[in-house]
């Protein structure tokens, strides 16, 4: 049985131009102890689908207009704003963008980090102190425990991020989503911050969800990917069946717009031509149709649903090509 | 830390030293000179010649020499010089009136601090409802509305109405603590509220603010409910600028304490520097001038020391 499991995920905004659809119909399952990659470019719907489960979307301009989300028996979507308080931080952890900026500046670090200690266990502040330079000890902050007590601005970018995994943590989280986690650092720290996450989730056995746009991060660190377009999911399936054969054009797109070090050599990338929709104006049809290359003219009419193309391997997409 | 300090109260000397010759020099621009008055207010034209009076006053040295006398006596004795009226040492007088004043401008400021905050931050979390609505319509009809007014009413319509009015006599704290206290409580609540306007205009600012940044996602995704989101979270980095506005007000603090020792008869600084500015009693007036400067330029002081409980990043150098 899948540790989380999401139906139809909706989430709406309404903006100064107009509503749009951020995450449309989205579904997906997850098992315990399974990295799932969400990929797409910006807008795609990917944040906003890990904000919808933590129930973090900002109201009243967002709301989650459809789905159910069953996470060990309960629908986050439909659950009380108390209860979905003791699952935050608790159950299931999350870890933002942009480390510079999600940690309180006015609070010395390790109270950040022990703070989900003293909420969902009842931890006295001196213990959640303790406990959280051991935390920080296991992210591999140097010289951890006598830095508890020091401030965020005291800290790298890469140190921040290591303290906001400490953070969550914290109480042992079946599911840790994290929102691209390393778009905002320096790449040699990307590396060492990304493989700290997955060591520590196999540790800990801890479901992950892991938002990027980067596809070479998911082909290390992902068990599945769901590649996001538009609001919907347009193709899932296990890492290594959607490298070898993409079958939705836009995943195509993608693979072939990257470098990589076995292509040929002098082998051009291939761009993806267009822009990415926009949300308030999709097309009535499939969303990537302006932009691909193999679009007929059922396309324009037609939404396509996500079909079982191969065991285990989903995609929405009217042709049957590749 | 120390060395701070400091320098920052060495700062004070070239401050002081610009204020005395302002307030010194001006108070002696008034129209009309304590001669004139003393001469139509005790009748004596006729018996003492107008230099007389100067020279038994002191007032027909040059102004340059006044000065070197008067600050040679400040900083040589502690001498703050006599009241030209009634030749009592003006720093005993003072001193009589300093805690007075202080006690209206601490309750004063209570008043604002509590009426300013919760509203602001009521305001910046329910924004655009009615709470808010309400709370910005009350903070800038007192800010429109003049503590003077309002200090005039008080003590007018009870009175016409119900034939109750505030006691003009002043009751002493140390002879009756709870009557000075009611008969302080009027004019703090309305110096206080037309204080608090700004300052829960810039809480709710500073809170719409903070309420956006990402750390305050971080603490709802950690299950903070909102009353720790509101007030471990975003309510010590929202007060960090409304800290520097309530220092920028204390003058604004001060001046309208004046006033409202004036309406109410409070025996503070503020009604000693009215009484003293109509009978145009110079070393009373540069001396009040001179301890208010002081205490505005402490007032910032402590201000900016208290920046660095709030903001970790700040430190003393």
């Amino acid at each position: 049985m899948a540790l989380l499991s999401v139906r139809g995920l909706t989430t709406r905004f309404r903006t100064d131009r107009g509503a749009l659809t951020a995450v449309d119909d989205v579904s997906f399952d997850l098992d315990e102890g399974e990295t799932l990659a969400i990929v797409g470019e910006s807008g795609s719907g990917k944040s906003v689908t890990a904000l919808s489960l933590m129930r973090l979307i900002a109201q009243p301009a967002g709301q989650i207009v459809a789905g159910s989300a069953m996470f060990e028996g309960k629908d986050l979507l439909s659950l009380p704003e108390e209860e979905m308080r003791s699952v935050r931080g608790d159950r299931i952890a999350m870890i933002f963008q942009e480390p510079m900026t999600s940690l309180n500046p006015s609070i010395s670090v390790g109270a950040q980090v022990g703070e989900p200690m003293v909420l969902h266990r009842g931890s006295t502040w001196q213990a959640a102190m303790a406990k959280a330079g051991e935390l920080l000890d296991r992210v591999r902050l140097p010289d951890a425990r006598a830095r508890v007590n020091a401030y965020p601005h005291q800290f790298s970018g890469g140190q921040r991020q290591r303290a906001m995994i400490a953070m969550a943590l914290a109480c042992q989280p079946r599911l840790i989503i994290a929102d691209e986690p390393t778009t905002a650092l320096d790449v040699t720290v990307q590396a060492q911050i990304l493989a700290l996450l997955k060591e520590l989730t196999r540790e800990t056995g801890a479901a992950l969800i892991l938002i990027t746009h980067d596809l070479g991060v998911v082909a290390r660190y992902a068990d599945r990917v769901a590649v996001m377009y538009g609001g919907r999911m347009v193709e899932t399936a296990s890492a290594r069946a959607l490298y070898r054969t993409p079958r939705h054009p836009y995943t195509e797109g993608l693979l072939a717009s990257i470098p990589r070090l076995d292509q040929v050599a002098g082998r051009r990338l291939i761009p993806i031509e267009g822009q990415p929709p926009d949300l308030t104006r999709l097309p009535p049809g499939c969303a990537f149709r302006p932009r691909c290359r193999r679009a007929t003219a059922a396309c324009e009419t037609t939404r396509p649903a996500l079909a079982e193309a191969a065991p285990g391997h989903w995609k929405a997409c009217l042709n049957d090509a590749a | 830390m120390r060395a701070y300090l400091v320098r920052r109260l060495l700062a004070l000397v070239p401050t002081l030293f610009f204020a005395s010759l302002i307030v010194f020099s001006t108070v002696r621009m008034i129209p009309g000179d304590i001669i004139d008055m003393m001469i139509a207010q005790n009748d004596i034209g006729s018996k003492v010649s107008r230099q007389a009076l100067e020279a038994a006053l002191g007032l027909d040295q040059p102004m340059f020499t006044q000065y070197l006398a008067w600050v040679s006596g400040i900083l040589l004795h502690g001498d703050f010089g006599k009241s030209l009226w009634q030749q009592s040492p003006v720093l005993e007088e003072i001193l009589t009136r300093i805690p007075v004043t202080f006690e209206l401008g601490i309750m004063a400021l209570i008043v604002a601090l509590t009426v300013a905050i919760p509203i602001g931050v009521i305001s910046a979390l329910r924004q655009d409802s009615w709470g808010d609505y309400i709370g910005r319509s009350f903070s800038i009809l007192m800010l429109a509305v003049p503590g003077f007014w309002m200090g005039t009413m008080v003590m007018v319509f009870p009175s016409i109405w119900w034939g109750i009015s505030p006691e003009v006599k002043f009751v002493p704290f140390h002879e009756d603590p709870w009557g000075n206290f009611i008969q302080m409580a009027i004019p703090a609540v309305i110096l206080g509220t037309s204080l608090s306007a700004v300052t829960m205009r810039m809480t709710r600012t500073m809170m719409l603010e903070v309420l956006r940044q990402d750390y305050i996602r971080t603490a709802w995704a950690k299950g903070q409910n909102e009353r720790g989101v509101v007030i471990r979270h975003a309510l010590r980095n929202a007060l960090i600028p409304v800290v520097t506005l309530i220092g920028l007000q204390a003058p604004i603090l001060i001046g309208g304490a004046v006033i409202m020792e004036q309406i109410f008869v409070i025996p503070g600084m503020g009604l000693l520097l009215l009484e003293a500015v109509s009978r145009r009693d110079y070393p009373v007036i540069t001396a009040v001038f001179l301890i208010v400067g002081v205490a505005v330029v402490l007032i910032n002081l402590l201000v900016d020391l208290s920046y660095g409980l709030l903001d970790p990043k700040v430190r003393f150098r």
